[in-house]
């Protein structure tokens, strides 16, 4: 009972994380119907730059490093839209589709010449909390906390804010929105740029707590593939309680089964809704 | 089936239902074998929505449609065309990146009778002479005009030879020569025995090629009748009265 | 495919292309051209399958892998631990990834667009991960065939030629069933589909139906191929049985070709693969490989989206009908 405490605690924790990544890449399916295919690398690079920044690189302090992740991340989503999302947005499915995986490809290839695929390690910790059957490190503490401040931050930003409100217009009818003067161009870039940044700053809270390589994007995209569609494809708030299940379980499913049975259930989960409540979790019945 | 030679299809009190919208509410009519019955009624009154319950893209959410005799209420769109049902869009759909040639081929292929690639081929090509499409054959479908997209869809819905044809604003967007063309060809299918069932806004058109008129106003069927007596019916007017320049179009319909 | 379609030049042309690299090796002689043409013979036949639900029925599979991956396990299976001969396994791998694409057919199919596209890279990592818990096909570990098995097949320099044989045929079957269909009522019926699903459901095409046999068709040559790989390889694991990425190149050799012809995947997957073999080779370039693969998707999705052989076709009208 203690481990299973433990553990679902552990899980819950990664899981904030979780989601804010995934709801980067819910918005940006929300605003636009674009699946970003290049997350994962997106994810990893918040990873190096975290790194970098931090104290094995300039010697920022990991948590400060975060704020100037969040602006790069913020700088290459508009840049990343402009180079292959504008271009396609009215064309069919396949074409952003592929045009993200394809930044996806130039990312994992510049970044494996220049990184190689061997694992790095922040070597970061702040101590820990331990009381009754827990053990946590403040890291997953902190970590899980700034997700909570990023979503919040987030949910304020789309529905205080006049950018935040175009962003919403916009998701919702963008032909409408143009009509009304709201300039949708720069509107989805900075939608695309959010998306990119909380997908970033994910990747940075993940390197404080767990090692990381280029490649480590991969993992972590599909598990948001996996959270979005629990939480309904363009529901951000949906993400986030998509992200605690999927922590949860992961937390939960170690205990009963070896932990390579994980990815099973995720991945069966993710089929199994998307055959059967495509809008999610929280979303209507099937469409 | 059930041999019914007077009726080809039969609309039992069907409703459509959105949500809390009803779009379409307890219609009931009869269609009799070779005739031209008109659809009329303002707009957002549940025409379109009442084709596509007809042939199937929508199931009624209460009643029946009959078609030949069989009830078709519920079924897939693909599996009502095997009964010899054909229509057009309002909206036309070619098939963009295929030629015109193939998307009358596709309407052959997969219409009632089945027929090979190679019948098809023949098929088209002597209903795009029909519709004097067939220059243009070996086009791709989205270089057409309006005007030729719109008798393409018509070319596509006849290669499947079908019992009952469902025509939707097959007028809209053409110039008044191209609308005499069509009202030409609409009139040449009824020739070939061919049922129609058609909704238009060219009114005077309309009363002309017409046999009977149906008129829905907000999914209710108000008036049934010859174009002459909906012409004069007070109820009719009225529903056009919130559009009085398509009442007064009405009216002037000889 | 009727008679009248064997008339066509792009029949004789494709099926030329794929003759003339499968012979080449005999000509040079050299074991260097049959391991470079065994790569290109390999992506022509995933390609092409691929074409026949991409480029015909418009459906984006990303995890296509998932069937060479699937139907290559159970047949390696086979042969290592029944000692089936490699045929017989090669036509059960292939039915069984027919069978696989049968029932996801029936489950995902009505998925639409980018939930079809997510749905199929779902179901890989499922059956990968999967794969990788199950005792019965080595877990992570994966398979190893005993070489012994090998002198069967005239040792193992014959086995590499017999297999070489093997792959050659498949591409050859790809393009003739990638053809057959391109010229059949159930090709129409697929490229109606692609073009406007419901228009087609109202012209009477079973789309149900049809989506699910050009799936299972685009699933058994890749199937068969995996056991015939897996056996040349001598042993297969998870990971690179079900990569992704990989999957994620036949998308990119479909595209670059043109999708929806039969020449196109073929080109493509030529093209493709011998560039990639060029940037593997030139040091400047291995490791940046992957990046130049993307960076030449993402000019191909921006400027010329329908492939070499789509903008050829519209550049020279009067080659419409050499180059399908």
């Amino acid at each position: 009972m203690d481990q299973f405490i433990a553990s679902l605690a552990d899980g819950l924790l990664l899981g904030f994380v979780y989601g804010l990544a995934a709801m980067g890449l819910t918005l940006i399916f929300g605003v636009m119907d674009v699946i970003n295919l290049a997350h994962g690398p997106i994810i990893a690079l918040g990873m190096f730059a975290v790194f970098f920044l931090g104290p094995p690189g300039l010697g920022l302090h990991p948590y400060v490093a975060l704020l100037v992740v969040a602006v790069l991340g913020l700088i290459f989503g508009a840049i990343i839209y402009f180079i292959s999302v504008h271009r396609i947005l009215d064309g069919p499915h396949l074409s952003s589709l592929l045009s993200t995986f394809s930044v996806n490809m130039m990312i994992i290839g510049v970044g494996t010449a220049i990184f190689t695929t061997t694992p790095k390690n922040m070597d970061f910790s702040i101590g820990g909390l331990a009381f009754w059957a827990l053990n946590i490190p403040f890291t997953r503490l902190v970590g899980a906390f700034i997700a909570v401040l990023v979503a919040a931050a987030l949910y304020v930003f789309l529905y205080r804010t006049q950018q935040g409100k175009a962003i919403r217009a916009v998701a919702n009818n963008r032909a409408a929105s143009e009509l009304m003067g709201i300039p949708s161009t720069m509107t989805l870039a900075l939608s695309f740029g959010i998306g990119t940044m909380l997908a970033a700053v994910s990747g940075a809270i993940i390197a404080t707590f767990f090692s990381f390589s280029i490649l480590s994007g991969g993992v972590y995209e599909l598990k948001s593939f996996v959270i979005v569609v629990l939480g309904g494809l363009g529901n951000p708030t949906g993400a986030l309680l998509g992200g605690l299940i999927l922590g949860a379980l992961e937390g939960i499913v170690p205990v009963f089964l070896p932990v390579s049975w994980v990815p099973v259930i995720e991945f069966v989960l993710f089929v199994l809704i998307l055959m059967y409540r495509p809008n999610g979790l929280f979303g209507g019945g099937r469409s | 089936m059930t041999q019914n030679n007077e009726t080809i299809l039969q609309v039992q009190n069907v409703s459509k239902r959105f949500g809390g919208l009803l779009a379409v509410a307890e219609v009931t009519f009869d269609l009799p074998k070779g005739q031209i019955l008109g659809l009329i009624g303002p707009n957002g009154a549940g025409k379109t929505t009442l084709f596509n319950v007809i042939n199937g893209v929508y199931a009624p959410t209460e009643g029946k449609v009959i078609f030949r005799g069989t009830d078709v209420s519920g079924w897939q769109p693909y599996d009502v065309v095997k009964l010899g049902l054909a229509r057009t869009h309002q909206i036309v759909r070619p098939l963009q990146e295929l030629t015109v040639l193939e998307n009358v081929m596709a309407g052959a292929c997969y219409g009632h009778e089945n027929r090979s690639l190679h019948d098809a081929e023949e098929i088209a090509h002597e209903v795009l002479n029909f519709v004097n499409l067939d220059s243009r054959a070996n086009q791709l479908a989205k270089s057409l005009n309006v005007g030729q997209k719109k008798r393409l869809e018509m070319a596509r819905s006849l290669a499947a030879r079908p019992h009952l044809l469902l025509l939707d604003e097959v007028l809209a967007g053409l110039n008044p020569t191209e609308i005499a063309e069509m009202v030409e060809v609409v009139l040449k299918i009824r020739e070939q025995g061919i049922t129609i069932l058609i909704i238009e806004h060219v009114m005077h058109a309309l009363m002309n090629v017409s046999d009977r008129v149906i008129v829905l106003d907000y999914g209710r069927l108000i008036a049934e009748g010859t174009p002459d007596e909906i012409a004069n019916d007070e109820k009719v007017i009225e529903a056009y009265l919130g559009d009085p320049k398509l009442a007064e179009k009405l009216m002037s319909g000889e | 495919m009727s008679f009248k379609s064997i008339k066509y030049p792009a029949f004789w042309i494709s099926v030329g292309l794929v003759a003339l690299a499968g012979i080449l090796p005999l000509i040079t002689g050299s074991n260097t051209t049959r391991e470079t043409m065994f790569l290109v013979l390999t992506a022509i036949a995933l390609a092409s399958s691929l074409n026949m639900l991409l480029g015909y029925a418009g459906y984006v599979s990303f995890g296509h892998i998932v069937f060479l991956g699937f139907g290559g396990y159970v047949g390696f299976y086979l042969i290592v631990d029944h000692n089936w001969s490699l045929w017989l396994a090669m036509l059960v791998g292939g039915l069984m990834a027919g069978l696989l694409a049968l029932l996801l057919g029936k489950a995902i199919l009505h998925l639409r667009g980018a939930y079809f596209a997510l749905a199929t890279i779902g179901v890989n990592e499922a059956i990968k991960t999967f794969v990788k818990n199950f005792d019965l096909f080595g877990g992570p570990v994966g398979l190893e065939v005993n070489f012994l098995v090998y002198k069967d097949y005239g040792g193992p320099a014959q086995m590499q030629w017999t297999t070489y044989w093997a792959i050659f045929g498949l591409a050859l079957l790809a393009v003739l069933v990638s053809y057959a269909i391109k010229f059949s009522r159930f090709g129409l019926g697929l490229m109606a589909i692609r073009e406007d699903e419901d228009a087609a459901m109202v012209l009477g095409v079973r789309t149900p139906s049809a989506k699910t046999w050009a799936y299972v068709l685009s699933a058994i040559i890749p199937g068969m191929l995996g056991v015939i790989l897996f056996f040349r390889n001598s042993s297969v694991e998870p990971e690179d049985a079900f990569r992704l990425h990989r999957s994620i190149e036949f998308i990119v050799m479909v595209m670059l070709g043109g999708q929806g012809t039969v020449l196109g995947p073929l080109v493509g997957a030529a093209t493709y693969d011998t560039l990639r073999g060029f940037l593997l080779t030139s040091p400047l370039f291995k490791d940046l490989q992957l990046a130049f693969a993307g960076l030449l998707l993402l000019l191909i999705v921006l400027f010329v989206p329908t492939g070499i052989v789509g903008w050829l076709r519209g550049r020279f009208r009067q080659l419409w009908r050499v180059l399908e």
